[in-house]
């Protein structure tokens, strides 16, 4: 171990978060050294981010200390954490849109009156000071409406130097950045920290890790696992921590008879996003899709269902070749898509249970434009029967079930349009264990009913024991394609962690 | 040349060519349009709307809006009218006749903090608040006069005097405090703390509460402003008309007042507008007002084409900006 000699900058002592009742970090310890680079890494959910949170006074802990230079400090929100010297970056910098970067820098800050006077030529030469010093060419007086997500994490940088912050948090930074915008986020960061500031640096890109960080702690589960000098550590070794959890065996997939291509899918490219995907689902077969947040999987789920079309590429439904450029179009076809984000894209929030079943088939429940009360109550009736759907009255708006109950409604929905081929992003994402497992099985039954399943899914477990294949996308592009006989959480892994990615474009 | 581009693409300067274009066209059919004591007709036409659109630019760039300043401004017009009416000596003195400008402002600011309290203590939106006291303080100004007009013999000829002459090129003092507020409004939101925070505050009022902006606070100022400035409205009707009648007084006058904002270039969403950009707008509104009866069209039909007028300009404005800022957009790329 090769630690500095010096005092940490923080000491967080039994650092724990509990939300509603599930314990997210439990029990961390971790001391921060004056400049240094330090990484968190986990599988999403892990409790990275909500420790780095803790520290920048966005989330209070449950439980535990934090002391600054050995002082115990209280941090209620983020003003206290600048006023402390903790800035947070987050990946989409919260900023004004309407106001100058100059202001930008310093809103909210000032101390003195409310009608004290804006020192505006100061403010903008102070500035252009802090841009100069970061090596940044940004006119700051300009808005931010309109800047890159690269330039306005620049400004969120010189926000925390115009607070003189010694400890500065980047939440996986650069995740939207170009390479090129990387090694200048990196060379700045170098610079913060050979001026003795201590930078967190969070990120799923190993070679951005090893590239950039002096030591690295790993969470798993809300734990901590490790902490560690990065040279001490292989790859293997730092995936093998983050997933190091036994494979709970909760789920069984039932046999289903594998059948004909229903879904093929070649070439599909959306520059930018996703490039040179390729695979084939077959009737009564679950393909899972795996990979790390942002690698790009709800995008092709997407660009297949009409969403975002891809730019090129085709997809053959049942070897026919189909083009699809529009939701209506791709459920007229046959498919069906229950989204990610079941809040944003999946219910009508204030609308009743049996609206928001309902909606999928106009033309069943009101031929002529007219509803016919009857049919859309028998509709809805039967779907919670088959899919044990917990509420008080159909007519109760969908908001008021648990979100397991919402998200059997919507799958609800879109069988009552019987798919030939049903996609699943995360669908069971926030919700209990136990509708999990019902889950797993409604999952099981309508791939043995013959239908095929593409599954979206963050969660190993999930992905290996009810799927038959496996398919892992990392950056944009398709990098494993596991039969069920070899998937392992360190096959997927291994596959998803995007490593020597930097290194290519680089070079490129 | 971009700077060129960019000055033309402010706002203020779309709204200016448009007033150009306005009088040129009407002056072509009467060209006593475009003669000084037509100009005087017109700026007399604007201090009230302009003091009350200076307040509800401050609100709309806060991204909330005041429904009810037509009712502040005849409640506190109303209280300050019986105050003179009701003719009382204090202690031995006359009521000074500048009485009712501070009692108006006062009544003005209580009434925009009640909005401002209804808003942040409960949640709830400003439309609706508004729109609820739009009626309320309104009901109010009938209850306390029981219905009845302050005749132009309560009026002190002072204040009436106000809106008639000055010392300085016989132009009324009421244009004078109309532009006064409007000074004093530029410096507090363009060279004040708290000015700056309520446009960031509309910019983007997630973000504003963790960067410390005191949410509640600067909510409060921004009605209790618009509620001062409309009392201040108030009492300058008075001078102005000589008459406060419970049902005429300030009805209409948030349509007038809003349309100038809003043309003037402040945006319904927040964060955007500036004191020059809704002085021009109040000049376009005070111009279109004076051609129409110049015009000879009827009044029956000037509501119909005032309202054409606003949704015209904003259609103009729009589109000509969308262009400006893509052509901007090729020449940077």
């Amino acid at each position: 171990m090769s630690e500095p000699a010096a005092a940490p900058l923080i000491s967080a002592r039994g650092i724990g978060k509990t939300f509603a009742t599930v314990d997210v970090l439990r029990d961390v310890d971790l001391d921060l050294m004056p400049g240094e680079i330090h990484a968190l890494l986990g599988e999403n959910g892990a409790g990275k981010s909500t420790f780095a949170k803790i520290l920048a006074g966005v989330h209070r802990p449950t439980r535990g200390t934090i002391a600054l230079n050995g002082q115990q400090v209280e941090v209620p929100n983020p003003v206290a954490a600048q006023k402390l010297g903790i800035t947070l970056i987050h990946q989409e910098p919260i900023s004004f849109p309407d106001l100058s970067v100059a202001e930008n820098l310093v809103i909210g800050a000032a101390e003195d009156g409310w009608f004290s006077r804006v020192p505006w030529a100061e403010m903008t030469r102070e500035a252009r000071r802090l841009m100069d010093l970061l090596g940044v060419r940004i006119d700051v007086t300009r808005p931010m409406r309109g800047l890159s997500i690269a330039d306005q994490q620049m400004v969120e940088i010189a926000r925390a130097l115009a607070s003189n912050s010694r400890l500065i948090i980047m939440d996986e930074p650069t995740a939207p950045l170009t390479p090129r915008e990387v090694e200048t986020l990196f060379s700045i960061a170098r610079k913060l920290r050979d001026e003795g500031r201590t930078i967190i640096f969070i990120s799923h890109r190993l070679e951005e890790v090893r590239a950039l960080c002096d030591r690295v702690t790993i969470f798993r589960d809300g734990n901590k696992i490790a902490t560690d000098t990065i040279g001490n550590l292989t790859d293997a070794d730092i995936i093998r921590l983050m997933i190091g959890r036994p494979v709970k065996e909760y789920m069984h997939k039932t046999g289903a008879k594998i059948g004909e291509v229903a879904l093929k899918v070649e070439n599909l490219t959306l520059p930018g996003v996703f490039s040179d995907i390729s695979f084939e689902v077959r009737k009564g077969e679950i393909v899972g899709l795996g990979g790390l947040v942002g690698a790009g999987r709800t995008d092709v789920a997407k660009a297949i269902f009409g969403v975002t079309p891809a730019a090129s590429g085709t997809i053959s439904l049942e070897g026919r070749p189909v083009s699809i450029t529009d939701p209506s179009e791709a459920i007229a076809l046959g498919l069906a898509f229950v989204p990610e984000d079941r809040a944003v894209a999946g219910i009508f929030r204030t609308l009743s249970v049996e609206h928001n079943i309902s909606v999928a088939v106009p033309k069943r429940i009101a031929p002529g434009g007219f509803i016919r009360r009857a049919v859309e109550k028998a509709m809805g009736e039967d779907a919670v029967r088959k899919l044990s759907i917990r509420l008080a009255s159909l007519r109760q708006p969908i908001g008021e079930l648990s979100g397991g109950n919402q998200q059997k409604a919507i799958l609800a929905r879109w069988l009552l349009t019987d798919p030939r081929v049903l996609i699943l992003d995360e669908p069971t994402r926030g919700i209990d264990i136990g509708v999990k497992a019902e889950f797993y099985s409604i999952i099981g039954e309508l791939a043995a009913q013959g239908r095929a399943i593409l599954l979206i899914s963050s969660e190993l477990p999930e992905l290996l024991a009810l799927c038959d294949r496996v398919l892992v996308m990392s950056e944009g592009r398709l990098t494993a394609d596991i039969p069920r006989a070899e998937a392992t959480q360190e096959a997927v892994m291994h596959a998803a962690v995007p490593r020597g990615a930097l290194r290519e474009e680089v070079a490129a | 040349m971009t700077t060129l581009r960019t000055i033309f693409l402010r706002r203020e300067a779309g709204i200016a060519v448009m007033i150009v274009l306005f009088c040129l066209a009407v002056g072509a059919f009467k060209p006593q349009f475009l003669t000084l004591d037509q100009l005087r007709i017109i700026l007399l036409l604007t201090p009230l709307i302009m003091i009350g659109a200076m307040g509800q630019m401050l609100v709309i760039v806060a991204r909330h809006v005041d429904l009810s300043i037509g009712s502040i401004l005849g409640l506190s017009a109303m209280v300050s009218g019986m105050l003179y009416r009701w003719d009382a000596t204090w202690f031995g003195f006359d009521v000074p006749w500048w009485i009712g400008i501070p009692i108006s402002v006062a009544v003005g600011t209580l009434l925009g903090l009640a909005n401002g309290a209804l808003i942040t203590v409960f949640r709830l939106p400003a439309i609706i608040v508004t729109l609820g006291t739009l009626s309320l303080y309104r009901g109010l100004t009938f209850i306390i006069s029981s219905a009845k007009q302050i005749d132009r013999q309560w009026i002190p000829s002072e204040l009436k005097g106000l809106s008639q002459t000055s010392p300085i090129f016989g132009i009324p003092w009421i244009i004078f405090i109309a532009f006064g507020v409007a000074i004093l409004v530029w410096y507090f939101a363009m060279h004040t703390r708290v000015g700056r925070q309520i446009y960031a505050l509309g910019s983007n009022p997630v973000a504003a509460p963790l960067r410390g902006i005191k949410v509640t606070q600067v909510t409060l100022l921004v009605f209790a402003i618009s509620g001062a400035l409309s009392g201040l409205a108030g009492i300058l009707y008075a001078s102005r008309w000589g008459f406060v009648n419970p049902s005429n007084t300030g009805s209409g006058f948030e349509f007038q007042v809003i349309a100038a904002v809003v043309i003037g270039g402040a945006s319904i969403n927040g964060g955007v507008g500036t004191v020059l950009g809704t002085v021009l707008g109040v000049l376009l509104l005070g111009c279109v007002s004076a051609a129409l009866p110049l015009l000879g069209i009827p009044g029956t039909s000037q509501a119909a084409i005032y309202g054409a007028v606003i949704l015209i300009a904003l259609v103009i404005d729009r589109s000509v900006r969308q262009q400006g800022i893509a052509s901007l957009k090729r020449v940077r790329a």
